[in-house]
């Protein structure tokens, strides 16, 4: 739903959708009642009318149009049939589907299809005939745990029809085992379903699947399979005509808006149930009842299928708010008097709905940033060399757990120099601070820094790159900045995949426990024991012929009493790059559900959250960019 | 925002809040002392249970504790009030508050040697801090109650979380 969208006219619209909904398929029931015919026209043209006034073009176009084709049916001269009940249902949903901000694509379908049956011309609706298709599984089906009442529940919310059992191969009764399979089925499908969707729903019985699909229109279709419709079909097919009805094809998926509340609500009570679970899990471990444990085992399934489902509902592509990055760039293009292309990949990157959300302020920051420092002038372009058009680019992709986005530009690069005259008369850094290029670079992510010349209007008004930066951050992300003066400036943004629930690594530090994100361990290892006695703070270990430092968590934890002789080093990556983390103990995996720490502990870098895990009791989750980037300036610091 | 949190909020703005006439307030032992919340940014009292260090966290708040599936940080007046400390024993408690931190509603957890009741108290019976002849530092308490015989302090929450959360804001050293 776009945000100028007028709240007022959507629950009128939300209300009309409704009510003529409700009038269709009274409708349906009494085809030839004329109040209910005039009643759903009411409805149409209100729709209409206040869609226009409210600038929904798009709707009130498609309404206009189907509204001319429903006048048929007012005039009398269209009959009322459960088509047309069906099509005119299907045009209420498509306006839904508009209100919500959906393609305007499938519109045109319908009005062909309604133009068809006005003009009475039932090609349209013929040309697609759907298939005519007959199975059989494997004779094992059955013992293998297989269900071909799943099988055909499914094609019946496809849309299936005349779903009738193929009763040819039974052998004689005193050969027949009860547990073997040898009927097989027939039935008819829509034709909007493709072959790769019926496949699909064989996915686990494609083993001695006899699978014959044919198009309907084919002459002689019918005659191939002798069908039985017996006592045994009414038994295992819906009612033909009614089951197209009831259950709509999936391909034409009905869409529910749902407050975003309710979403975070239901996120937290999966959260408590994981936590739930855990406790009962190691409850039943404990009790050696093999049947709670497998009641155990059953409630964790069921519990981490809940975590995906949720977790998939939240789950938002970029798309959703690039639109306005589009803008921002037309606007731009006209403001600073710059020709700038925004180029962006992988809009369909998918991530935490509140991550997203968040991100968009920081996103329209960097791109009015590139444009109005990063970029040239077309006339400085053209100077150097480069084409007249500044391209920004936008781009997101998954790394592991992580969703890199980065945003870059052709620009002029950042200036170091600059930067760090910039830095060193704001007080940043005094004029003997000692630091390298990366270091100076990520001096424009400070709070009171801003590079422009003069504040312009678009960008420099105080919230700078360092809010960007603390937004990146809170969302348990990293930023990092790269640069080639004369060729532009690249931003690289890792986000975490969702806030709430990772898979953690339990392990065991001076007897206390900590969740480590499963995603980022590399490996265990064994630590070696001339390493054990060392007292300094961090080491390297030679593993797979590689130099990585490793980090004491006892002395960075300030753990009581002293490690015993079988430690462990957990290796962690994070932004390509590897520490070890000794600990005492490997516990184990499992859900961990993300608490963000209070603001009384958000200045602790080391932890970027808590959980609670099986026993009650609340463990920390180490945040392991943090440790990464502490190990390496350690590494550094030796090297040096 | 729930009235819970406008009360406390109202509560934490301190001396300077109009006098409430009554007030229902639960009293609690503390490092020698008796000190008295407002009921009303009370959510619960329970007991001590599990509580998980947080390494490199400062004495105030170096705890978490589970409060039915929430991480609650558990924090100590006794080190803001610069009072004595004496172990955990069976009567120790913990009161769970209600509080703005940062202007965040937030859940605190707040360390109580004995918890002894919910009364009422009158605004009468309420004493400005006396300017010499107490141990803690003045901005961070309220008033001064009488009760009979009995004086108890009443801490200013919201002085005391915002000078922790200022605290913590600019760190003297961040080493990782």
């Amino acid at each position: 739903m776009s945000e100028e969208t007028d709240p007022l006219f959507l629950i009128e619209a939300q209300h009309l959708t409704e009510s003529l909904e409700a009038t269709l398929l009274d409708l349906k029931a009494n085809p030839t009642d004329k109040s209910l015919i005039d009643s759903a026209f009411r409805d149409l043209h209100t729709l209409k009318g206040s869609g226009a006034m409210f600038g929904q073009i798009a709707m009130s176009q498609f309404l206009h149009d189907f509204e001319t084709a429903f006048e048929a049916v007012r005039e009398g001269t269209l009959k009322v049939t459960p088509q047309l009940i069906e099509i005119a249902l299907s045009a209420r949903d498509h306006v839904v589907d508009l209100l919500a901000g959906g393609s305007t694509e499938p519109g045109a379908l319908l009005l062909g299809r309604l133009a068809a049956l006005v003009s009475g011309d039932r090609e349209a609706e013929a040309q697609d005939p759907g298939w005519i298709m007959s199975f059989r599984l494997a004779p094992d089906t059955l013992t293998l745990g297989g269900r071909p009442e799943a099988i055909l529940a499914e094609f019946r919310a496809m849309g299936a029809s005349n779903i009738a059992p193929i009763l040819d191969d039974l052998p004689p009764l005193e050969k027949m085992a009860p547990a073997e399979l040898h009927i097989g089925w027939r039935m008819d499908l829509p034709g909007e379903i493709t072959e790769d969707d019926i496949r699909d729903v064989f996915l686990f019985n494609e083993e001695g699947l006899d699978l014959n699909l044919k198009p309907a229109g084919a002459a002689g279709a019918e005659e191939d399979a002798d069908i039985s419709r017996g006592d045994v079909s009414s038994a295992m097919a819906a009612p033909p005509a009614e089951a197209t009805r009831t259950s709509p094809p999936t391909s034409e998926r009905s869409m529910m808006r749902v407050p975003a509340e309710r979403l975070d609500e239901m996120m937290d009570r999966v959260g408590e149930l994981v936590i739930a679970e855990a406790r009962l899990a190691e409850l039943a471990a404990r009790s050696r009842d093999p049947q709670l444990v497998a009641v155990a085992e059953d409630i964790e399934r069921l519990a981490s299928g809940m975590r995906e489902t949720t977790m998939s509902i939240r789950m938002t592509p970029i798309e959703t708010i690039t639109g306005r990055f589009r803008r921002l760039v037309h606007d731009l293009t006209g403001t600073l008097g710059k020709p700038i292309t925004l180029e962006i990949e992988g809009q369909d990157t998918e991530l935490d709905k509140t991550v997203i959300e968040k991100l968009s302020d920081p996103l329209m920051h960097l791109i009015r940033n590139a444009a109005d420092h990063g970029l040239e002038t077309a006339e400085q372009r053209r100077a150097m060399g480069k084409p007249e058009h500044g391209t920004i680019r936008l781009s997101a992709r998954y790394s592991g757990a992580e969703v890199i986005i980065s945003l870059s530009d052709d620009g002029r690069g950042l200036e170091l120099e600059k930067i760090r005259a910039r830095a060193e008369d704001r007080g940043l850094i005094g004029p003997d601070t000692n630091l390298d290029d990366d270091d100076v670079r990520a001096l424009i992510l400070q709070p009171g820094f801003s590079t422009a010349d003069a504040v312009t209007e678009l960008s420099g008004r105080g919230v700078g790159m360092d809010v960007v930066k603390r937004t990146i951050e809170q969302l348990r992300g990293r930023i990092d900045v790269d640069s080639e003066p004369g060729h532009g400036t690249r931003i690289d943004m890792r986000l975490p995949l969702t806030l709430a629930i990772i898979d953690g690594l339990l392990v065991e530090i001076a007897d206390e426990r900590y969740a480590i994100p499963l995603a980022a361990v590399e490996h265990i290892i064994e630590l070696p024991d001339d390493e054990v006695g060392d007292a300094r703070t961090t080491r390297f270990l030679n593993i797979r012929d590689q130099l990585v430092p490793y980090l004491r968590m006892r002395d960075l934890l300030a753990s009581k009493g002293v490690p015993g002789p079988h430690q462990k080093v957990v290796v962690v990556t994070a932004a390509g790059l590897r520490v070890g983390l000794t600990v005492d103990r490997i516990i184990g995996s499992s859900q961990t559900v993300i608490k963000q720490l209070s603001p009384l502990h958000a200045a602790l870098k080391m932890f970027s959250g808590a959980t609670v895990l099986g026993n009650g009791s609340v463990a920390l989750i180490l945040d392991i960019p943090q440790l990464v980037s502490f190990g390496q300036t350690l590494d550094s610091r030796e090297a040096a | 925002m729930s009235d819970g949190t406008q009360r406390a909020q109202q509560a934490s703005r301190g001396a300077s809040a109009p006098p409430l006439k009554r007030w229902d307030m639960v009293t609690f032992r503390l490092g020698g002392e008796l000190l008295a919340i407002e009921t009303n940014v009370l959510r619960t009292v329970i007991e001590p249970g599990e509580v998980t260090r947080v390494p490199n966290a400062p004495p105030f708040a170096a705890g978490l504790l589970n409060v039915r599936g929430a991480v609650v940080p558990l924090t100590d007046l006794r080190i803001p009030l610069r009072m004595p400390q004496n172990d955990v024993n069976e009567d120790t408690r913990i009161l769970v508050l209600d509080l703005p931190l940062a202007d965040t509603p937030s859940v605190v957890g707040v360390l109580a040697e004995q918890v002894h009741e919910v009364t009422k108290v009158t605004s009468a019976s309420l004493e400005d801090v006396p300017a010499v002849g107490a141990s803690w530092p003045r901005h961070y308490v309220r008033a001064v109650g009488r009760q009979g015989e009995r004086f108890f302090i009443i801490p200013d929450l919201g002085a005391i979380f915002a000078g922790y959360l200022a605290e913590i804001d600019h760190p003297v050293h961040q080493s990782c």
